[in-house]
């Protein structure tokens, strides 16, 4: 790939609304994605490997935990930092900001607020600087985005419980050294518990073929009879509030991340528009493509400032779910839209790994599916405007 | 070991550079700033001798409120503390005679610089900092080892290399080679919050330049290009336009 010639845009000097700590955090994330993550996600991409190697460097810049307090040995930063993050790493690839999120948002986060002190400090340590890495198991075959209907399930038996049952769609789940894993109890009642790598019974099978997220390893977790102490199981958290606390935290991660893919496509779009000549002009010069280019950053503009009104109640701890839902559902959109037109601009040149476009919008597509699709939260929003619920059964 | 490090502040290398009408001043609106690239080559190698050796690195810039953002980060790549001297700097001389007002004062036992600021390009303040303080300079530094109370330097000479030997203390400006610049981690950027940075006042100082303007560079003509096979019409135009035959 050419050299990353990134430039953000910022129309609205959305930067007067960060600290210098934002800043600097933001221009840190940028300048390590610059030169760690854009020479080599490509090739990576397209072998379909996951970039182990980068892990350190992850963690290294606070990619692991950054909201989670210094003394489990996470930054203790801000929402918006964590927003800025993972606009950074997405800008990158989606698929190294999935590894994040999940540690992060997914991993760290329920045992940091639904742990007991002990799962605290034996797990998220080692997890903000990489030693260990983790994945978060909801998703099953038969239940999506209706998570309530899982059927994995633990059974009763003295110091430990028994669990049976599989995940699919799991980010990180090939690797991963726990997994942070939502089963139901006797009483049906869906419980969190932790289960390492090593337990018997316990497998991940990865999952091939992906046409996104090329850089991110996905799996199955397959538990046939895993003994899991009852040590392992969150104490405080019973139904699914506890997993959709989880989904709260990525979705708004992801709402930041999406803005950085989107960032990338249209400055690489404004480029090529400006340096491309057809018909004796830089095709930056026709109407058609100027539409594009224009609203490209009119969407941009808006998602950044959502993303930092969300940011700021998030710190206030008054940002709702639903709000969650909106930003995530109108900026993954956004991206996946920009991420296509800027595609057409690139004409040919587009379609080639040669620019980060096809890359970006192969690995959108999962990124509207996943963290709840785009339709289940417009009926989050649906329901929450009209009282009337429209998610069927 | 005690290393001080001279810090500039100076737009980043993808600005826009414009001036003010009378031409007299820059335009910083809108201009992200950093750490003058050269200044963070000679910065990393201060650390990697003193993580080594043991000692403590010391940042020094000459400046305004505004460059306290470019300070924290030299703070979270790993310096130990900084120093702010209250001014606008004005020209090299100013500067170099607030660092050597301050240098005077701590006894460092090397006192490194970037080659050039790449805003105002004089690769002046290193010779000007070094006659100060009666010490002895040296440019362009590439290499940098230190033993004993000896450094021992690469040189960057046209077409080749010049070795040489010095003993502490002894001013020095770095160049490309001296070290690979680093990005800061969040362990860094976490303590750089509560490092120390005292903003110290300046010591008056004569002015003994004066800009009379600036300009930008002529922006660059059309190229004309004639096809290969068309060595008649690039005969005609380069006697009727470029009129060189
Ligand atoms: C690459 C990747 C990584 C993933 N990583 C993880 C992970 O780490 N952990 C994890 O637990 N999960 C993960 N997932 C799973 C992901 O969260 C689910 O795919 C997602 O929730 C959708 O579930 P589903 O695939 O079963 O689709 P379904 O729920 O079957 O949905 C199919 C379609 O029906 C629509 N639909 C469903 N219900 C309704 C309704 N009531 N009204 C109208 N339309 C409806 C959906 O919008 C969708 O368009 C990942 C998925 C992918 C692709
Ligand atoms: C003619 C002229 C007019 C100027 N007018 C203005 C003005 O109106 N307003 C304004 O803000 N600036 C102005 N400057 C820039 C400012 O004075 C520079 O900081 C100073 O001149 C040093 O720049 P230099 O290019 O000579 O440094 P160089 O000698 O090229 O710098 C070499 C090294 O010295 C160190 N150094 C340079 N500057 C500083 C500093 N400020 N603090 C700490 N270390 C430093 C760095 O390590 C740098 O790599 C002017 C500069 C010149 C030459």
């Amino acid at each position: 790939m050419a050299t990353d010639r990134f430039q953000a845009p910022d129309y609205y000097l959305l930067d007067d609304l960060l600290s210098e700590e934002h800043k600097l955090i933001r221009n840190t994330v940028r300048e390590w994605v610059k030169k760690e993550v854009s020479p080599i996600i490509e090739d990576y991409a397209q072998r379909a490997a996951f970039p182990k190697h980068l892990i350190s460097g992850l963690a290294g810049i606070g990619a692991f935990g950054p909201y989670i307090p210094v003394e489990y040995g996470g930054a203790g930063l801000d929402q918006i930092s964590y927003g800025l993050i993972m606009q950074e790493i997405e800008r990158g690839d989606s698929g190294l900001r999935s590894t994040a999120s999940v540690q992060s948002s997914l991993v760290m986060y329920p045992i940091y607020t639904y742990g007991s002190e002990a799962q605290r400090k034996k797990y998220l340590p080692k997890l903000a600087t990489g030693e260990w890495l983790g994945c978060f198991g909801l998703t099953e075959p038969d239940a999506g985005s209706n998570p309530g209907g899982m059927l994995t399930n633990y059974k009763d038996a003295g110091d430990h419980v028994i669990l049976n049952g599989s995940k699919m769609w799991i980010s990180n789940a090939p690797f991963a050294d726990i997994a942070v894993v939502w089963a139901k109890d006797e009483a049906g009642d869906i419980r969190g518990l932790v289960v390492e790598r090593g337990m018997e019974g316990f497998t991940t099978p990865e999952t091939h073929g992906k046409w996104s997220l090329r850089a991110s390893a996905t799996g199955e977790l397959v538990f046939d009879n895993v003994k899991v102490p009852k040590e392992n199981i969150f104490p405080e958290i019973k139904g699914l509030k506890g997993p959709l606390g989880c989904l709260n935290s990525a979705r708004y991660g992801i709402s930041w991340g999406v803005i950085g893919a989107a960032m990338d496509c249209y400055d690489s779009a404004l480029r090529y528009a400006k340096e491309r000549k057809q018909f004796g002009r830089p095709i930056a010069g026709f109407q058609l493509q100027q539409k594009k280019l224009a609203e490209m950053v009119t969407e941009i503009t808006k998602a950044q400032l959502l993303c930092w009104r969300l940011g700021v109640l998030k710190n206030e701890h008054r940002a709702t779910p639903q709000q969650i839902s909106m930003a995530k559902r109108n900026n993954v959109n956004m991206a996946l839209e920009i991420a296509r037109e800027a595609r057409q601009i690139h004409g040919g040149m587009g379609i080639t790994g040669e620019y980060p476009i096809m890359r970006h919008m192969m690995n959108l597509e999962s990124v509207v599916t996943y963290e709840g699709t785009h339709d289940i939260h417009l009926l989050i929003t649906g329901m929450h405007i009209t009282g009337e619920n429209a998610f069927g059964g | 070991m005690k290393i001080l490090v001279c810090i500039s502040n100076v737009p980043d290398t993808t600005s826009k550079i414009n001036f003010t009408d009378d031409h007299k001043s820059f335009v910083s609106a809108g201009v992200q700033y950093i750490i003058n690239p050269y200044d963070e080559l000679a910065l990393t190698r201060a650390l990697e001798i003193t993580e080594k050796d043991g000692g403590s690195v010391t940042v020094i810039n000459v400046g305004d409120a505004s460059t306290d953002a470019t300070i924290r980060k030299a703070l979270a790549i790993g310096a130990t503390d900084a120093v702010r001297i209250n001014a606008a700097p004005r020209d090299a001389y100013f500067v170099a005679k607030q660092i050597a007002q301050y240098a005077k004062q701590h006894a460092f036992d090397l006192i490194l610089t970037g080659r050039e600021s790449i805003d105002y390009n004089g690769g002046q303040v290193a010779s000007m900092v070094a006659e100060l303080l009666d010490m002895p300079s040296v440019t362009n530094i590439k290499l940098l080892q230190l033993e004993n109370g000896v450094a021992t330097m690469e040189r960057e000479i046209e077409g080749g290399k010049e070795l040489l030997t010095c003993p502490l203390p002894l001013v020095g400006s770095a160049t490309e080679g001296i070290a690979e610049p680093r990005i800061p981690n969040m362990r860094g950027i976490m303590s750089a919050r509560t490092k120390p940075l005292a903003v110290v006042d300046a010591v008056d100082v004569a002015l003994l330049t004066e800009v009379i303007g600036y300009d930008k560079p002529k922006t660059r003509s059309n190229v004309n290009l004639i096809a290969a096979e068309d060595v008649a019409k690039l005969v005609t135009l380069l006697h009727t336009e470029a009129k060189v035959i």
